[in-house]
């Protein structure tokens, strides 16, 4: 896996690909045929659950079992400034030395839905380097935040007792999403209880009974259930069924970055379209709002650039 | 086309488990509009030149209350150096006679800001540097 100068110019690719530079789409476009082998995990929950405790203790597990592993989590930009304070690495102390780790943070920059912009081309870049398996925490989802099923093969929605967000987290639709449910903080005396109302609300879902064992009681403070989780997740990223959902996935993403990039293209032209004569017959009640934003469309496609 | 943001590790070294102001700084620069990747307590050089590399800053500022300050920026420093990364900005604060602080910026330490100083010379101080290492549009 990449050494110093390689880890330097991975870095600073990642940079490229992140600010959608010209670069960076020059980057992604170059390692397409290598992107789309890595198993990305996504890992999401409500604030305070301990997912970068989490992360930091699977990848651990992942590389005790031989597997080189990119991190990259997303924490909010203050819709004021602008700016970020990116904490997730404060819990990832222990990989900071491991060439077989590459930790990467990113600032959510005003996307909703609880990732960046460029979360996926960010992770294609870190697949397309090579690392087997990415693992994308998000930042702590209230609700109606879901993206990261856009982005990720296997979803781990954690929670934890004591955080209140359990109901929640049943209202927001978060534990739909998931591919597996984590109870973390097993080493708490409320976490039998958490495990057992997550265990209720899921059995009223139609597939109720095989999913059981798609709950894992683990602690991230001292090690309980994490290698058999790591193990597993490892275990069921290989074969054909694995394969088959890592294409959809791929496509599914791009067709998402597609019609935003698009969507993107279409703005900035109709911005420089003069919509003055809609304005003025709209005024004069001669056209409805529909027929005016017609018009207004046909002429932004007939636009130049 | 994002706008490229000033980009800084801001972290603790050494042993001294202070770091309130480490905190305020990473809580004032966020608000200035960077992003501000917070490493925690006991870094080692290493640690902190590593966490620097892959996250590719602009900027590396270290707190340090301890009184070993000298040859945790020196270490930093010829780290980054090793890396190839001489065009990261080396900054910092806390408690650093100023004897020593003249030493450290002889050797090619960015400017260091001591206990009293405002945050918002910080953020412009790094602002103008950055601009100064980076041709590409800031924000």
């Amino acid at each position: 896996m990449a050494g110093g100068h390689d880890r330097r110019a991975l870095a600073r690719a990642l940079t490229a690909v992140e600010n959608e530079t010209p670069e960076g789409e020059a980057l992604l476009q170059r390692l397409a045929p290598r992107i789309g082998q890595a198993l990305r995990l996504g890992v999401t929950g409500p604030p305070g659950v301990g997912k970068s405790s989490l992360v930091n203790a699977l990848v651990r597990e992942l590389r005790r079992i031989g597997r080189t592993v990119a991190v990259v989590a997303v924490d909010p930009s203050s819709p004021t400034s602008g700016g970020a304070l990116l904490g997730d690495r404060v819990r990832m102390g222990e990989h900071a030395l491991d060439p077989g780790v590459f930790v990467r943070s990113l600032a959510s920059r005003g996307q909703g839905g609880g990732l960046s912009g460029s979360t996926g081309s960010v992770m294609d870049a870190l697949d397309g380097h090579g690392f087997e398996v990415i693992v994308l925490e998000t930042v702590g989802v209230g609700q109606a935040e879901l993206d990261v099923v856009k982005e990720a093969e296997v979803v781990l929605v954690v929670l934890a007792p004591g955080t209140g967000d359990g109901i929640q987290a049943l209202k927001s639709g978060l534990l739909e999403i998931a591919d597996h449910w984590v109870v973390n903080k097993a080493d708490d005396p409320g976490a039998e209880a958490t495990l057992s109302d997550l265990s209720q609300a899921l059995l009223l879902r139609a597939d109720g009974h095989e999913i059981q064992d798609r709950i894992h009681l683990v602690s991230a403070r001292d090690g309980r259930g994490i290698s058999a989780l790591a193990e597993r997740l490892w275990s069921e990223s290989i074969g054909s069924e694995a394969s088959d959902r890592r294409t959809d996935l791929r496509r599914r993403s791009l067709r998402t970055r597609l019609l935003r990039a698009a969507m993107g293209q279409f703005s900035d032209r109709l911005e420089r379209v003069p919509a003055d004569l809609e304005v003025e017959s709209l005024a004069a009640g001669a056209s409805t709002l529909a027929s005016a934003a017609r018009s207004l469309l046909t002429k932004t496609l007939e636009s130049n650039s | 086309m994002t706008m490229r943001k000033i980009k800084v590790l801001v972290a603790k070294p050494g042993l001294d488990g202070h770091d309130r102001g480490a905190k305020v700084v990473a809580a004032s620069l966020r608000d200035a509009g960077m992003e501000v990747v917070y490493t925690g307590l006991h870094q080692t050089p290493e640690m902190i030149v590593e966490a620097a590399l892959e996250e590719d800053v602009d900027v590396v500022g270290l707190s340090v209350h301890s009184g070993a300050h000298l040859p945790l920026f020196r270490r930093v420093l010829t780290l980054l150096r090793e890396k190839g990364m001489d065009d990261v900005l080396l900054t910092g604060g806390g408690i650093i006679p100023p004897s020593d602080r003249a030493a450290l910026e002889a050797e090619g330490v960015g400017r260091l800001f001591g206990p009293g100083a405002k945050t918002s010379d910080l953020a412009s101080y790094i602002r103008a540097e950055v601009a100064k290492r980076r041709p590409a549009p800031q924000s």
